[in-house]
């Protein structure tokens, strides 16, 4: 069970990526100080940061330079607030029982309803860290991290396209994918998709009768 | 048979032979070496069959085509240059038949017999050029314009090593005039072996090798397609084109094609005739009727020879990049055709 | 590497002389030309805009989005097997392989693995789209620039590997084949030795490729030292896959990080190559598709026996959390990032694709080149539109 490759061996063994994951969080600690807010590590699979948002770019300084990722794998941003239209996988017809719309985060925690989430690795350990910093709502706005990293020109108009988080410093904040003239940010949760407000979904147990067998009534829902 | 051949058709006769004559000898070839090499060859090098469905074989196919695209619609860009565009691909068109025009196909079945033929070819095979310019400039389109500036310059860049090539034949055949090369290729003998004639393509290898590249290049074929890279210009200089003028392009390139095989077998593999020795001839008087029948037969054979090294050529490689192939043309194939007729007038002398 | 330098300086040298002579020079404007989203040479609907002086581009800037359809947005309101679904229709040519990280990250989540028999099955379906997607390439290269014939040669030998992931899974393109806990269903009788069949007859086109494309003259006169990417602009672009290996960097997927798929089992060697242009990126894949062939051959004499699914429930609940899982694509490193509540479907899906970082890099790349040499740089990054919109 030998692996040719055309480097040496990469220690992929559990134990020593955890090891190399601790030491990430405590050398950002160390680099950043107390804009580290919160860390969470799953054991053999990954680590999470979380930083405080004025420090957004102070850290992503840190960890190319100091931490050694100079991976950029990419940077996106979740909305926290559950969608007001639910999963639209209800019954269209019944009515709307109580949705749960408390705002929960996950990983390492956070206080607000959009997060920046970014991955960056190591390409010498292979090692990656997720990194998310809450962003206010009332001040939608972090520090580019084109500085830190060019590839981040596109991610961040995107983030900017779908989100309408804007990122201070970046040369030129426009459209990615939708047309110039689209209003609304539509990864948010308030913006609706409207696919499934033009044609209601039929159901999640979708069962028609097979052509031919005598069905009971038309449609299971 | 023979009567029809004898020397004494009227002048209104034989002119009308000769515009006859003219068109068959620019259509047959192209005709012949669309389907034959486009469509089939190309085909079974992909390995696929090619068109089956019009006639036996896809025969009828080309007829088809024609059909299908006089039947189009003319349609010209808003902006364009009406005139300029309307007659771009008939100075293309134009170029090949006076092209077609000095070449033999027999002891009598020649258009005319030009003295300084092979200067009269080397020159009016440059009027395709300005059809080129013409159509690139007056489309009022990018990858046109693009592609025919881009063909500009690749064709005038071709034009030398083709010219230095053919010195090489001059000089060995001490004339310009196509028939007499013809003749003495296939009177001659080499070095008092006369097995098969003297055809220059033995003598001249690294000519007939230049010739063929710098045909290439004339052609716009690959690997010098870059005017109508496809890939990138979608059509180049004929992008605007469509109906009965694409028609002409389609026809013209083709035909150019056929004429430039022609002329190197003209010049370099014996032209309309075979190897006087095989047949033990002095000279061609007996059998000259029959050569008029038979020479533009041997000449179609050994066209499709030379277009097949063309169309390989073309299925096989990629395409140059211009400056690549700007370079390649004045830094390789122009010295090297300097030092053939450097070798040629040497050994002419010597020998 | 003194000719790659030289090259490298000389076409810096030119942007910056480009761009000075069409600001000074008011007579002499540049011409903007548009190449797409209708092109012969795009994968798809990209479209271009590039400023040029003469046959040289001053600055050039890819617009995509003209095939976004909301994959993010989609996935919120769908259950994990119809993302599944959906998620097949990413990189369209090499589908198999955009299911594997999704499903693997919903397996994170539940804490489950597929039995062994279904990781080894998906490793062979996963290298199987890696084989269609990049023998795809292989002919296409060809046709950007020039060469008519691979391309033909690369489509009647793809029919091999269509066949066979038809055969395993009901589709040639969209096999729709893996399920939280393993695949939909078991291989059909003799599916193994028709693919180990397969496998030769495509080391034989990848050696025709070789001879026929690889050792022209003008082939390599056309992409050496063209569009060089360096180690470090690469990595700061996230570039990917061939792409990265292409730069130096030894990096795969599929060698330095360990998730329940069956690459450690096998022999199997990574490429890399030190050059950075346009070559070396297209030889790496070359010797991808190699690989990927033993791989398969090796792979399908050890498939061990066993259940093909899990025990898990018809309707699936994936428990609260996130799970970030990538995978070596065909096309580079993709990557799902699944945040789920506990329901039957996701709470928001971040789909990281290889294509829409390779692209990211082209504005740097794109300057001072020829119009020519645009096409080769985008034909040897080799990207495919819907990974770059979603």
């Amino acid at each position: 069970m030998s692996r040719l490759s055309s480097t040496g061996d990469t220690p992929t063994a559990e134990l020593a990526s955890d090891h190399l994951r601790k030491a990430l969080i405590d050398r950002l600690r160390s680099a950043i100080g107390d804009a580290l807010v919160d860390s969470y590590l799953v054991a053999g699979v990954d680590v999470w940061v979380r930083v405080r948002a004025d420090a957004w770019r102070q850290a992503g300084l840190a960890l190319r330079d100091q931490l050694g990722m100079d991976y950029f794998c990419y940077l996106s941003a979740i909305d926290w607030m559950p969608s007001p239209f639910g999963r639209s996988e209800d019954d269209p017809t019944a009515e709307v029982t109580e949705r749960d719309d408390t705002i929960r985060q996950g990983y390492a925690g956070g206080e607000t309803r959009f997060q920046m989430l970014a991955r960056v690795v190591s390409s010498s350990t292979h090692v990656g860290i997720n990194i998310k910093a809450d962003v206010s709502e009332n001040d939608l706005t972090v520090e580019s991290w084109i500085p830190v990293y060019t590839g981040a020109n596109w991610h961040e108009r995107e983030t900017w396209e779908m989100f309408g988080i804007n990122f201070a410093g970046h040369p030129d904040l426009r459209h990615m994918y939708l047309p110039t003239e689209f209003e609304g940010f539509p990864l948010r949760k308030d913006f609706p998709l409207l696919a499934r407000l033009v044609k209601p979904w039929p159901g999640i147990a979708d069962v028609e009768p097979m052509p031919g067998v005598s069905g009971d009534d038309e449609g299971g829902e | 048979m023979g009567a029809v051949f004898a020397a004494d058709i009227p002048y209104w006769g034989q002119s009308l032979l000769r515009a006859l004559g003219g068109a068959v000898a620019v259509l047959l070839p192209a005709g012949t070496i669309v389907y034959v090499f486009l469509f089939k060859l190309m085909s079974f090098m992909q390995s696929r069959l090619g068109p089956m469905e019009a006639g036996p074989y896809g025969s009828m196919q080309l007829f088809a085509e024609v059909g299908k695209w006089l039947q189009k619609e003319d349609l010209y860009p808003d902006r364009a240059d009406r005139f300029l565009f309307k007659s771009a691909p008939l100075v293309v068109l134009l170029s090949t038949f006076m092209l077609v025009v000095a070449v033999p196909f027999g002891p009598d079945a020649i258009f005319t017999n030009f003295d300084n033929g092979v200067l009269y070819v080397l020159a009016v095979s440059s009027i395709s050029v300005l059809g080129i310019l013409m159509a690139g400039w007056a489309s009022a389109n990018k990858y046109s314009l693009l592609g025919g500036l881009r063909a500009a310059g690749q064709l005038i860049a071709y034009e030398l090593p083709m010219v230095l090539a053919v010195v090489g034949v001059v000089i060995q055949a001490e004339t310009m005039n196509m028939q007499t090369i013809v003749v003495k290729q296939n009177a001659g003998s080499i070095f008092g072996w006369d097995g098969i004639g003297n055809p220059y393509i033995l003598t001249q290898f690294v000519g007939f090798l230049v010739f063929m590249i710098a045909v290439q290049a004339e052609l716009t074929q690959a690997p010098f397609d870059m005017p109508i890279a496809e890939s990138e210009l979608v059509a180049g200089y004929m992008t605007e084109y469509s109906g009965f003028r694409f028609l002409i392009f389609f026809i013209a390139e083709f035909a150019t094609a056929g004429v430039f095989s022609l002329l190197a077998s003209t010049m370099f593999l014996g032209g309309w005739g075979l190897p006087w020795s095989w047949f033990n001839w002095s000279s061609l008087d007996e059998v000259h009727n029959v050569m008029n029948v038979v020479g533009p037969l041997i000449m179609v054979t050994k066209m499709m020879l030379v277009a097949f090294i063309i169309m390989w050529a073309r299925f096989s490689y990629p395409r140059l990049r211009e400056d690549q192939l700007q370079k390649f043309a004045w830094k390789f194939l122009i010295p090297v055709a300097l030092g053939n007729i450097a070798v040629t007038s040497i050994l002419k002398v010597a020998f | 590497m003194t000719m790659i330098d030289e090259r490298r300086q000389l076409s810096y040298i030119a942007a910056q002389a480009a761009d000075a002579r069409v600001n000074v020079e008011l007579e002499t404007e540049g011409m903007t030309l548009n190449i797409g989203p209708q092109h012969p040479a795009t994968h798809g609907t990209l479209r271009i805009i590039a400023r040029l002086d003469g046959e040289q581009v001053v600055w050039a800037e890819p617009s995509a989005g003209y095939m976004h359809r909301g994959y993010e947005k989609l996935t919120e309101v769908r259950t994990f097997p119809q993302i599944t679904a959906l998620v097949n229709r990413i990189d369209w040519l090499g589908s198999f392989a955009n299911e594997v990280p999704f499903i693997l990250a919903a397996e994170q989540l539940m804490g489950i693995e597929a039995p062994p028999r279904a990781q080894h099955i998906r490793t062979i379906l996963f290298e199987l789209s890696r084989i269609a997607n990049v023998s795809l390439f292989l002919g296409d290269l060809g046709v950007q620039l020039g060469a008519i014939t691979p391309v033909f040669m690369a489509f009647r030998d793809r029919e091999y590997v269509l066949n066979l992931i038809e055969a395993a899974t009901g589709g040639r393109f969209h096999p729709n084949f893996d399920r939280i806990g393993g695949l939909k269903d078991d291989l059909p009788k003799g599916w193994l030795e028709d693919t180990k069949a397969s496998m030769h007859k495509l080391r034989t086109f990848c050696g025709e490729i070789e001879d026929l494309l690889f050792g022209n003259e003008i082939f390599q006169a056309r992409t050496r030292g063209v569009g060089i990417i360096p180690k470090e602009v690469a990595l700061q672009y996230g570039l990917s896959g061939a792409n990265l290996r292409a730069s130096g960097v030894d990096w795969d997927l599929r060698r330095d990080q360990s998730l329940p798929m069956a690459w450690d089992k096998v022999d199997w060697k990574v490429w890399t190559h030190p050059d950075g242009d346009c070559f070396a990126r297209c030889w790496i894949r070359l010797q991808e598709v190699r690989e990927a062939t033993k791989i398969v051959d090796q792979l399908c004499d050890t498939v061990p026996s066993g259940p093909i699914m899990a025990k898990v429930p018809r309707i699936i609940k994936v428990p609260e959390g996130e799970a970030w899982v990538s995978t070596e694509n065909p096309l580079g490193e993709m990557g799902y990032y699944v945040v789920s509540k506990g329901d039957t479907g996701p709470f928001r899906v971040k789909i990281r694709s290889a294509s829409f970082n390779n692209i990211s890099i082209t504005p740097w790349l794109l300057k001072g080149v020829l119009v020519p040499d645009i096409i080769t740089i985008l034909a040897s990054l080799y990207f495919i539109l819907g990974d770059i919109d979603r």
